[in-house]
């Protein structure tokens, strides 16, 4: 017998005393839990979002999209960048303003090529306001899971409103499944020695967010 | 291994270890009752993950096959595995033929239940724990003290020492002159891994999750070190316990809220991955799933036991415990500590040895961990259970087969047992909460003791259980100045954790 055979015949026979029950899957599940938390409007979910990814210390900048290229440009000169990754889809115009020389996400690079790379700037798929969370799902702009991962600073771009969402059950509603998913709620953290949380152990260690509004000045 | 209250005398002696235990479980415990208060709709979402793992245990085979449909139509491959010694040969095998010699890990309880990373060294393969406590464990040649925390019991300047003499065992050297400072420490563990990071070709992983309808697999983490071992190698394989499945992608928005807020006290842990099979140049060309069981079916088979299959391994339970405060991790002799290990291991591996035998000795009865835990397993009451079944026998399943065990021989769960209650009466604390629980459950309570107190009971009238303990009654009444009011006590349980007002 093979051993998945053996396996499911072990948990038939584990539930012979269990009377049979053909409640619906829907029916079997009380979801009589809230969908979201506080009422808040379109402005005070974005402060939220800002809120909580500040709370886990990532570095939240707000601008409108004709500032957004600027705005870029000089996080990656402040932090001194020799190179950036630039996804593909991610919009050209983001990096317009920079110098930094800019190196495509190529499948054949190496995850030591990926080491030498200073920053890495992409879009993102959802953010969630209530955990301070942003979700990138391999799309347009964000690249493969890798690429915000061994580059030690990551700079995402959220539009706001629209790409923000209250809480988890919506988030995972915009998702699909069948895209692997990274979720982000601030930047690596341990808190494995004594408890003292520090950041960045393997991941990047600064996770900077931009939120930026269309039309200017909306959540500005 | 010494049985548990041998090993707990050991550990209660180490003041060392009792300081850092002490700290660590009352620091997450405050913090995580602060985030839960968070969620007006904590109980309902307790409920409903109480639900979604009942429900999927009764139906596991349907569930099972569906996701092994999902896995396998998204490119990946499913195996299954009867016990520890299946797995560990599957995954063997499964390295070897990739040609490689090392894989690196992701923290993941399965594999250390297996005890996979001594098996692979067996067959000449390395492996390397990635997530930094996990690194100062294997590093230290110690065993894991904490769910979440694996080397809670050691402090910064262990930590130092470890390092300074062991990394260069294990590949780069730690940088001469290396503090105790802990950014220092992490800096250190960040710069050794990293080396192993990028040439990895095989890596190895548990899940918290699985998805039936999707073939989703979900890791929870938060240093980063998962999505490393997750998304760089080329081939991935994750050991999974069958009772890690879900039915649907929306069962998620549940457990993604209560496990962080359980686990480490923060409304979302920095980084939780999700993939469903493989993905065209993203992430690992070859996925392997090993569904483990390794007892778990025989715990499926207990009515009352079946329960703790519904655990997500938050560690809640554990940072509540007052005998796991005082005792540490190790004392408890598997890689499940803690309240939860108590009711877990003895199950999984059968009451034959005496340390699985003395586990569910090991508690006070208080009842706190019923109260934390998000998927609201009754942890006392299989504690109760298992007690009775160990000193008076009865119907077990093992390895499939239904066996009748027979009553604990000579004294040894009864010294246990007393040991266990001399314990409580030496700390009031514990004991009221105890007192607590025994008010609850009081119309539940046989005149004679169950388990291991029988013969002791026989010979004696065990006094009935007052319907509120007297310091409750005191505190509630002033001392009786003000009314007795009608508090009812019976048998009422409290149904949620803690809610805002912190009831
Ligand atoms: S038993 Fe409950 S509280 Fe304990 S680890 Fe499991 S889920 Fe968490």
């Amino acid at each position: 017998m093979s051993s998945r055979d053996r396996i499911l015949g072990r948990v038939r026979r584990a539930l012979a005393d269990v009377p049979p029950d053909d409640t619906s899957y829907e029916q079997a599940v009380d979801r009589s839990y809230l969908r979201v938390h506080g009422d808040l409007d379109v402005e005070q979910t974005v402060d939220l979002l800002a809120e909580n990814l500040a709370d886990y210390r990532a570095i939240v900048r707000r601008c409108t999209e004709d500032e957004l290229a600027r705005t870029i440009a000089a996080m990656l000169a402040a932090r001194g960048a020799a190179t950036v990754l630039a996804p593909p889809g991610l919009d050209p115009a983001w990096l317009s303003a920079t110098d930094v020389v800019q190196v495509p996400d190529r499948a054949d690079s190496t995850p030591h090529d990926l080491d030498r790379i200073d920053s890495v700037v992409t879009a993102c798929a959802v953010a969630i306001a209530e955990t301070g969370t942003i979700v990138l799902d391999a799309g347009p702009g964000q690249g493969r899971r890798r690429v915000t991962l061994v580059p030690d600073h990551h700079i995402c771009v959220v539009r706001v409103p629209d790409q923000v969402v209250s809480s988890l059950p919506e988030a995972l509603e915009r998702l699909d499944p069948t895209r692997p998913s990274t979720w982000i709620s601030g930047p690596s953290a341990t808190s494995d020695i004594e408890l003292d949380r520090v950041e960045g152990v393997h991941g990047p260690r600064t996770l900077e967010v931009v939120l930026v509004s269309d039309p200017p000045g909306v959540a500005a | 291994m010494p049985a548990f209250p041998k090993a707990a005398h050991d550990a209660v002696n180490n003041p060392t270890l009792r300081g850092n235990l002490r700290h660590a479980t009352h620091t997450i415990r405050d913090k995580r009752a602060a985030a839960v208060a968070e969620l007006d709709d904590w109980a309902q979402l307790r409920e409903a993950g109480k639900q979604i793992k009942d429900h999927t245990l009764r139906h596991l085979d349907r569930y099972l096959v569906q996701l092994e449909e999902s896995v396998t139509a998204a490119g990946g491959t499913v195996h299954w595995a009867a016990d520890a010694d299946e797995a560990n040969r599957i995954v063997a095998d499964l390295v070897k033929a990739t040609g490689e010699t090392e894989v690196v890990k992701v923290k993941s309880m399965a594999t250390q239940e297996i005890g996979l990373n001594e098996a692979l060294e067996a067959e000449g393969i390395a492996a390397y724990e990635t997530d930094l406590a996990e690194l100062i464990v294997q590093l230290g040649k110690d065993r894991p003290s904490h769910i979440l925390v694996p080397a809670i019991h050691r402090n910064r300047g262990e930590i130092r020492d470890i390092f300074a003499r062991e990394m260069s065992e294990w590949g780069r050297a730690a940088p001469v002159g290396l503090t105790d400072n802990p950014a220092d420490l992490a800096d250190a563990a960040r710069l050794h891994l990293r080396d192993k990071f990028l040439r990895a070709k095989v890596g190895v992983s548990g899940a918290n999750f699985m998805v039936a309808e999707t073939g989703t697999l979900v890791v929870v983490e938060s240093e980063g070190n998962g999505r490393m071992c997750l998304t760089l190698p080329e081939t991935l394989i994750s050991v999974v316990g069958i009772e890690k499945v879900v039915p649907t992608w929306r069962d998620l928005e549940v457990f993604l809220q209560t496990l962080p807020r359980s686990s480490t006290a923060e409304r979302m842990n920095p980084y939780t991955s999700m993939w469903t099979g493989t993905s065209e140049d993203d992430g690992p060309s070859d996925f392997h799933l090993v569904l483990l069981d390794n007892g778990r079916t025989d715990t499926l088979a207990d009515e009352v036991g079946r329960q703790a299959l519904r655990c997500i391994r938050c560690s809640a339970c554990l940072n509540v415990c007052p005998v796991y405060e005082r005792a540490g991790g190790h004392a408890y002799g598997s890689v499940y500590p803690g309240p939860i290990g108590a009711i877990l291991s003895p199950q999984l591996r059968g009451t034959q040895s005496e340390v699985d035998a003395s586990l569910p000795y090991a508690s006070s009865l208080c009842g706190a961990c019923y109260d934390v835990c998000p998927v609201a397993i009754d942890i006392p009451e299989v504690l109760v259970h298992l007690r009775e079944r160990i000193a008076q026998g009865g119907p077990v399943t093992r390895e499939g087969n239904k066996a009748v065990l027979k009553p604990a021989k000579g004294h040894a769960a009864e010294r246990a047992a007393m040991r266990a209650a001399r314990w409580a009466f030496g700390r009031p604390g514990a004991l009221r909460a105890g007192q607590r629980l025994a008010s609850r459950t009081r119309k539940l309570h046989p005149r004679t003791l169950p388990g291991p107190g029988k013969a002791w009971s026989a010979t004696r009238d065990l006094p009935p259980v007052p319907a509120e303990p007297f310091r409750d009654w005191w505190q509630r009444t002033d001392g009786g100045k003000k009314s007795d009011g009608d508090k009812k006590t019976d048998g009422v349980r409290k149904t949620d954790g803690v809610t805002k007002d912190g009831k």
